[in-house]
């Protein structure tokens, strides 16, 4: 009986997955494919690849030039999910612990500026952080600094514009896996002689991790492929993987190698995902 | 027994949420080594009295003393009180082996201390081979077990058990019974229970609060509870009773003599009565018995229209009605089974000292 509608319910489960297994196969597969095969090509004429086939743009990546730009781009992202992180976690952490009115505030605080055009924030930040910039006017009326500090176009501008930009990335699952808390098992390990803290750090961290991982993914990946942040707050010298991309494709109009760079790209951020599936990390801990 | 020593005493405790009183004005000693449980329909307040014995909920007003040391504002890991908690809130990220070493590795005991402590209770609670499992790969009983386990080790003074049994199967409920009774009696530690389950109240505890609306009815032994409640809400609480409207008509002494239903019946009373008040008379269903003729003849007899009987196992429920229409619930042993019929005019007899006068208390909240 049970073996009977155990096999019903997953037989009745498969022609619902198939709709979705053939959308993932067509705008995800399919296109991923056109890139690999893209990548294995030589830049032909007005945008177009064409033979001879072979892993050449691969060996031109192998390089001082490409490799600066990889660990650039590693290390600007990592510490964009680490300060995504410290900064995310106590503001996800008070809004699912703050009244139901005071939680609808924070959550536009939060939401709201994703209505409006990331590029127009990013653009705020560069008149916010220039040498004449509201920053800069307030340290010198308060005495703190003597001249303007160059805050603008320094690798500085690009991390503080990359966490702000992710930082709802981390705040969401966070906020979610906080939220589920069952708050009885704080109360045990308080009862248990846990101080408040010793609690959070044994219990209530631990219990969260799940969506803490999930942040640092959703804050992690995105990071090593933005382009316009550095593209705008960044120097000359700040050349991320994604800028690679943005120029080979955009300036040099060199489809093949600029494939090659997002094949990269794509097998970085499979890594990471292979790395948090390892950890135990679940996808629906990403939705929230 | 020995002198008695008040290990935990409740003063004036008030609690209040928004405008709700969970708890108003409740007032107890309990003795060390005693097994004492609050019992009440759910909302009574007994989860929010234990929660500000735990020190997880502050109380409005009154104060809380353990040992004879005032903790009311003392925080909840300073509390030499322990609970086990409705759904055992057990880690779901630790094995039964960390969760139950918990308290002691937080106080940064020695390893193979703690070792050496958690093997002691899993023998105590038979959790041996299940250390490296987790919660959620238990059966309720086990978790139940990890959960006093937990508490135990850390030897408390008090230990608190939020509705224990609730969430297990009724023979499991009763093994489990069984088994904490023994625990409380071999380790001596003071237990302050909770349920709404009246059996489950009346067989483990030495004595029972029962509690309504944010106060006690009444405190006193199991058996007590069950003899001698004294008001309606306690009489119909615990076991099955019929409560009768009666009229009194003559007190002399410790004995007063009612009229119900045009019956005059002797019942004991130490209260003050006077001839004419309206009074309430607790009869225990199973105490009452049945006969066709009118023998024998003891006291307190009634006669009534049996208006339903039926047989159910060990004992026959039959329903009696008199003449003023008030109906009597009756339980009698199927092992002097009598041939009886609805329709039938029945005498219906119990001993004076099952009578029980109580205070009328069903219109209050």
């Amino acid at each position: 009986m049970a073996k009977a509608a155990l096999g019903r319910h997953q037989t009745s489960r498969q022609p619902m997955a198939l709709p979705m297994v053939l959308y993932a196969a067509l705008f995800v597969g399919l296109s991923l494919l056109y890139i690999i095969g893209l990548s294995l090509m030589t830049r032909g004429a007005d945008f177009t690849a064409g033979a001879p086939y072979g892993l050449h743009n691969y060996e031109r990546i192998v390089s001082p030039l490409y490799l600066r730009s990889l660990l650039q781009s590693l290390r600007l992202a990592f510490f964009t999910a680490l300060f995504c992180l410290a900064l995310g976690y106590p503001f996800a952490y008070f809004m699912a612990k703050a009244s139901s009115r005071a939680r609808t505030w924070l959550m536009m605080l939060l939401i709201v500026p994703f209505w409006t055009n990331a590029l127009i924030r990013i653009y705020g930040w560069k008149i916010l952080l220039s040498t004449t910039g509201p920053l800069n006017q307030m340290f010198l009326s308060l005495g703190l600094i003597e001249k303007p500090i160059r805050m603008l176009y320094t690798d500085f501008a690009v991390q503080v514009g990359m966490i702000y930009a992710m930082i709802p990335f981390m705040v969401l699952p966070v906020y979610s896996a906080v939220e589920r808390m069952d708050w009885a098992m704080v109360e045990a390990s308080r009862d248990l002689g846990a101080s408040p803290f010793r609690a959070f750090l044994t219990v209530t961290l631990p219990m969260t991790l799940p969506g803490v991982l999930a942040g640092l993914v959703l804050t992690f990946i995105p990071s090593i492929g933005l382009f316009f942040i550095s593209d705008l707050l960044g120097g000359s010298n700040t050349m991320l993987w994604g800028n690679m991309v943005h120029n080979e494709l955009l300036k040099s109009r060199d489809l093949p190698f600029a494939s090659a760079l997002s094949v990269v790209l794509l097998t970085l951020t499979g890594l990471v995902i292979l790395v948090y599936r390892r950890m135990g990390g679940k996808a629906d801990s990403m939705v929230f | 027994m020995p002198e008695k020593k008040v290990l935990l005493s409740l003063r004036g405790l008030h609690k209040t949420f928004d405008t709700q009183e969970a708890v108003a004005g409740i007032d107890l000693e309990v003795y060390e080594g005693e097994f004492i449980t609050l019992l009440g329909p759910s909302g009574c307040g007994k989860t929010t009295t234990l929660r500000i014995i735990a020190g997880l909920e502050m109380p409005s007003s009154g104060s809380v003393f353990l040992d004879g040391k005032d903790i009311t504002r003392l925080a909840p890991e300073k509390r030499e009180v322990n609970t086990v908690f409705q759904n055992y809130a057990l880690f779901p990220h630790m094995n039964v082996y960390k969760n139950i070493a918990y308290g002691l590795t937080l106080r940064g005991v020695d390893k193979n201390i703690i070792k050496q402590k958690v093997d002691e209770m899993l023998d105590l609670t038979q959790l041996k081979g299940y250390e490296k499992r987790m919660p959620s790969q238990l059966s309720g009983g086990q978790r139940q077990r990890v959960a006093i386990a937990r508490s135990l080790i850390l030897s408390p003074k008090l230990l608190l058990l939020d509705e224990p049994l609730g969430a297990l199967d009724l023979q499991l409920r009763r093994q489990m019974q069984q088994e904490l009774k023994q625990m409380q009696r071999t380790l001596g530690i003071t237990f302050i229970y909770i349920t709404h389950d009246q059996e489950e109240a009346i067989t483990m505890s030495d004595r029972i609060a029962l509690m309504r609306a944010g106060r006690f009815v009444q405190l006193d032994t199991p058996r007590g509870l069950y003899e001698q409640p004294r008001t309606a809400f306690a009489a119909s609480f615990i076991g099955e009773t019929n409560l009768l409207t009666a009229t009194a008509q003559a007190a002399k002494d410790d004995e007063v003599l009612l009229d119900i239903a045009g019956f005059t019946l002797p019942c004991t009373c130490t209260d003050w009565v006077t001839p004419g008040e309206k009074l309430l008379l607790s009869l225990r269903a199973e105490r009452l018995h049945l006969s066709k003729t009118p023998v024998p003849v003891p006291c307190c007899r009634v006669t009534g229209e049996l208006v339903h009987t039926q047989y159910a196992g060990g004992e026959r429920l039959s329903v009696v009605s008199l003449p003023d229409g008030q109906t009597l619930r009756v339980r009698t042993s199927t092992e002097t089974d009598q041939d009886l019929a609805p329709g039938a005019t029945v005498y219906c007899w119990w001993n004076q000292e099952s009578g029980v006068l109580v205070r009328d208390d069903r219109e209050e909240a």
